[in-house]
């Protein structure tokens, strides 16, 4: 039973009174105050997920390149000569309202974490980013600046490169940026490691940084609740990070791995020591023993509960056997990485907390992963369409010229060279093509073939109609692989939703959740990990729901890996898939002043996987000079980004919509010889012309599209 | 003949050196804690963020172990290359004039730009025409060149494509005695028609001819 | 004994910090503002504050682009 003095307290960690009755009922006791801190980690929403486990059940996981599944610190596939590619998206939502630059820069410490973790070095980061609209508000051209400098800051110091990645502006996101990072990593199949800890008497050691007071209480206070007045106070939580001290952890990991040094490894994330000891334990049917004593401390007199929910970052832990921890600290000392045995792997079933020996919390490891109660959401579709964010924009321009020098002005569809400028995309040496020129990342293999990587999600869209807009991220993304002649291998995927306790939202969370589903199942994509992020939502509303999918995917030949820029003088052009533009949830509709309201255009599945198909086998035999899927938009901005990318212009006939949007369906392609296309005109001259609608200069079109963020980025 | 490329903790683009060395030689790493050059005949201080570029970029990698070795074996007249990092190490180290300070955007630029070959006639452009254009990709915070003094310029910026504010346009420079050379942006990012341009080949080119030929006495 | 060691950019070099504070001062109300310079600030517990100057000119500043100075203990 739970007494007047107790309740508060769990109240105030976010524990609801129906979760401290269970957690009284299955320890059979009073929790501790350690045991209550680490409860109300585990718990929370942002651990546990426990308003949208049932509901991820719903996507598909298997596949035959599939390594690991979702479980795992990161998802992993199989891309042949014996290496695998793991990779994984995650949010950093929360923490980047209150501090950008840091909220951004951990965000990404911690993907490169999950990825290294199962042994897989680094080799990409990509980042899908919201903000406000940055014309109107400072806050959000601060916000914007601050992240991409954090962003920046942590890749380029760790020297992994960031190779792609997308930023949308809508006031929709005002109160509640988004900055999801994703990482991809390469290892061979035998480097791959679980977080599985095994072995009684096997010795637990701690890497990394020194545990000080960052994000204390992030995880429960942070992501689990709205934001509202106050959150200044909330800045002492704030992580901060340091790429040097990570970079050193990476490479001592991947070296421990490659000795076969470690049988487990797990990252130190939101909830710290707590939910890695607890998932290692678990996994491994085991418990733990923690001595927080050994913990190597940054501030002093730290309390245990503290530590043992302390989120400094660059921290690693993994299980050694005894035999062989001689020699796991003789590489980590070489690497700097501050070595220490904090515990023991038991027999038991439960996690116990000592300081200096003395017993300060034990609890069975099930009450902390397997007892959070998961609720079902209550969906209910909302009697009119759901439109928090006031209406913006009501030009009306005369003729489609200017309506495309607009559109390419805008901010969601301007040059983002603002921003890739600051980001190093090509160290390593695997970067096939760099920003801006193609419609994926591409980064070579040893063997002459490459992998391509995307991340996709349209909010705005979403908003518009659920399942059909998450079910176009799915298809835009394998569109952009398909441009660049790759097959899609697997997708991670981040939800960002608001509340989901309230009817509507969760209604938009199980209809986008199914709309993924079903496009995996439509493509034979495997879904193998991803990230949750919910209440994203301030007094004025929730955010459109983005799903953001990130897909990774293989080509044969590295040489041959697409543009989409137009390539060559008399190159013929064609449109490529069943393109059916509508205006619905449209950038020009957006422009207009019209509110997110749907439907998306229907897609016939087959028609898309031809069309897929038939871009990538022709950039494949090198049939297509360039490939660009048609996005937002619509045909007459992709003809545009064509031209300009290839700096050459084009003269084509058609009647099709320009500036409807049908994302994930159709492509621009050209080339020499357009076989069973239908050729809508040729590559050439100075000027993009659409006979009869519109014609404007290459120069003028890339003007237009050049200054946008630069004036937002100051 | 064999290069020796240094690797501190922090340095990001020694593997990249070492891929690009080795299309033109044999290629090593130099642990940073070993005074131990393994007898090569050419070294390398690559790009990347060592010690996090903590205090000042380069200022704490000049005190490794292995940069004594690195500064004898340069007193002794054996090529040594600094690129990005390695540039400002080895201007921290007195190696090399002048100073490398952040950028006038104070922000980190990516860019591929073109260089002009000012000075053909040194151990690492002497597979170069004076006055040819090489396009090769800069990357960096803090490349600003500053040197009060008298320099001998090997490689400026061509017009519009200086990046950073640097004085005179300069992207490298050498030391008196010509062995010693310095430049923010990455010749080792242009080796491979894959990836990008193939200019950067020219500089590893004429340290192996150097070495070969012993051209610049 | 506490030491605090202040760097600062040698006059004549350009100082784009220094000119970004200098410009972003007006925006948010500040005036009469001029001849802004960002440096660092290093402090330190030392035995031996004799060690000072010789650590300011070989680590922790850089004597060609940078000048420093001591404050005073007490101050």
């Amino acid at each position: 039973m739970s007494s007047i003095a107790s309740s508060p307290k769990h109240r105030q960690l976010g524990l609801t009174d129906f979760e401290y009755d269970r957690i009284l009922e299955r320890l059979g006791r009073e929790p501790l105050e350690v045991e209550l801190a680490m409860l109300s980690l585990m718990w929370s929403e942002h651990c546990a997920y426990k308003h949208s486990r049932r509901l991820l059940r719903r996507l598909p996981t298997q596949g035959k390149h599939v390594l690991m599944g979702p479980g795992e610190n990161a998802g992993a596939v199989d891309v042949g000569g014996g290496l695998a590619v793991a990779f994984k998206v995650e949010s950093h939502n929360h923490p980047s309202a209150v501090e950008p630059f840091q909220g951004a820069a951990t965000g990404v410490g911690g993907i490169l974490r999950d990825v290294f973790a199962v042994g897989a070095r680094p080799i990409a980061v990509l980042d899908s980013l919201r903000f406000g609209d940055p014309d109107t508000s400072e806050r959000s051209r601060y916000l914007l600046e601050r992240a991409v400098a954090g962003i920046g800051h942590y890749g380029n110091s760790i020297g992994v490169p960031t190779v792609g990645g997308e930023i949308y502006f809508e006031p929709s996101y005002e109160q509640n940026c988004l900055i999801n990072a994703m990482c991809l990593g390469l290892a061979p199949h035998e480097r791959l490691i679980r977080s599985a800890a095994a072995g009684p008497g096997n010795v637990v050691v701690l890497l990394g940084a020194l545990t000080g007071r960052d994000g204390i209480g992030g995880a429960s206070v942070l992501a689990s609740a709205e934001l509202g007045e106050g959150d200044e106070a909330k800045r002492p939580s704030v992580q901060i990070g340091d790429p040097f001290s990570e970079k050193k952890l990476m490479e001592c990991c991947l070296e421990l791995l490659d000795r076969e040094l470690l049988v487990s490894l797990q990252d130190l994330g939101a909830a710290g020591l707590t939910s890695s000891a607890s998932e290692m334990a678990s996994k491994g049917a085991v418990g733990l023993d923690i001595d927080v004593a050994h913990v190597p401390l940054r501030e002093p007199g730290m309390e245990p509960f503290e530590i043992m929910i302390s989120e400094s970052q660059e921290r690693m832990l993994c299980v050694v056997e005894p035999a062989r921890v001689d020699e796991v600290l003789a590489v980590c000392e070489r690497w700097e990485t501050n070595p220490t045995v904090v515990g023991e792997v038991t027999a038991s079933d439960r996690l116990r907390v000592l300081q200096d020996g003395d017993v300060v919390a034990d609890v069975p490891v099930s009450v902390l992963v397997d007892d959070c109660p998961l609720y079902d959401l209550e969906p209910r579709a909302p009697a009119a369409p759901l439109d928090a964010v006031p209406h913006i924009g009501d030009e009306r321009p005369k003729n489609p010229d200017e309506t495309l020098l607009n559109l390419l002005r805008s901010a969601n569809m301007c040059s983002r060279r603002p921003v890739w400028e600051q980001y190093d995309p090509i160290v390593g040496s695997r970067t096939v093509r760099r920003p801006d020129e193609a419609d994926a990342a591409i980064l070579a293999l040893p063997d002459g073939s490459a992998i391509a990587v995307s991340i996709d999600g349209n909010g705005r869209r979403v908003a518009c109609d659920p399942r059909a807009g998450a079910a176009e991220a799915v298809f835009e993304c394998a569109a952009n692989l398909a441009a660049v002649g790759a097959s899609p291998l697997g997708l991670t995927n981040c939800l960002n939703f608001g509340n989901p306790e309230k009817p509507a939202v969760a209604w938009q969370l199980v209809e986008a959740v199914e709309g993924i589903a079903q496009a995996c199942e439509a493509l034979e994509v495997p879904v193998v990990g991803g990230n949750v992020s919910l209440y994203n939502e301030s007094p004025d509303g929730a955010i459109f729901p983005t799903p953001v999918i990130g897909m990774v995917g293989k080509l044969p030949d590295a040489a041959r890996a697409g543009r989409l820029g137009f390539a060559q003088e008399g190159d013929e052009i064609a449109i490529v898939g069943s393109f059916a533009p509508a205006r619905a949830g449209s950038e020009l509709a957006k422009l207009e002043g019209e509110p997110p309201v749907g439907p998306l255009p229907f897609k016939e599945v087959q028609a898309v996987r031809d069309a897929h198909g038939a871009v990538r086998d022709g950039i494949r035999a090198g049939a297509l000079h360039s490939a660009h899927d048609i996005a937002e938009g619509g045909l007459a901005v992709a003809l545009a980004e064509c031209c300009i990318a290839g700096g050459i212009g084009a003269k084509v006939a058609t009647d099709v919509d320009l500036f409807g949007e049908d994302l994930g369906s159709a492509f621009v392609v050209s080339g020499p010889r357009l076989e069973g296309l239908e050729v809508i005109g040729r590559v050439g001259g100075g000027q993009l012309e659409i006979e009869g609608r519109l014609a404007l200069a290459v120069s003028a079109l890339r003007e237009a599209r050049a200054g946008g963020l630069a004036a937002s980025l100051g | 003949m064999k290069f020796g490329i240094v690797q501190f903790p922090g340095s990001c683009d020694d593997v990249d050196a070492l891929g690009a060395a080795s299309r033109v030689g044999e290629a090593t790493l130099l642990w940073h804690a070993e005074r131990d050059l393994k007898g090569v005949d050419a070294v390398i201080v690559p790009g990347g963020f060592s010690y996090g570029d903590y205090l000042r970029a380069g200022a704490i990698a000049r005190f490794a172990p292995v940069m004594e070795e690195v500064a004898e074996f340069a007193r002794a007249g054996g090529p040594v290359l600094g690129i990005c990092n390695g540039f400002q190490v080895l201007c921290e180290a007195g190696l090399l004039p002048g100073a490398l300070l952040p950028n006038t955007s104070l922000r980190f630029v990516f860019r591929q730009v073109e260089l002009e070959v000012v000075d053909p006639d040194t151990p690492f452009t002497c597979a170069c025409a004076r006055g040819e254009r090489l396009s090769i990709p800069v990357k960096h915070t803090t490349g600003r060149y500053y040197a009060p003094g008298p320099v001998q310029v090997v490689l400026r910026y061509a017009r519009g494509h200086n990046p950073n504010g640097s004085q005179d346009d300069i992207a490298g420079v050498r030391n008196e005695a010509g062995n010693v050379f310095g430049l923010m942006p990455h010749p080792e990012h242009a080796v491979d028609r894959l990836t990008g341009s193939t200019d950067g080949l020219k500089i590893f080119e004429s340290i192996r001819e150097h070495v070969e030929h012993r051209v610049f006495a | 004994m506490r030491a605090r060691v202040l760097v600062r950019p040698k006059e004549g070099i350009l100082d784009p910090q220094g000119q970004a504070v200098e410009r972003a001062l007006p925006a948010l109300g500040f005036s009469g503002v001029s001849n802004v310079h960002v440096g660092r600030l290093i402090e330190l517990e030392v035995e031996d504050p004799e060690q000072l100057p010789a650590m300011c000119e070989r680590l922790l500043s850089n004597p060609l682009i940078e000048d420093w100075e001591i404050e005073e203990p007490g101050r």
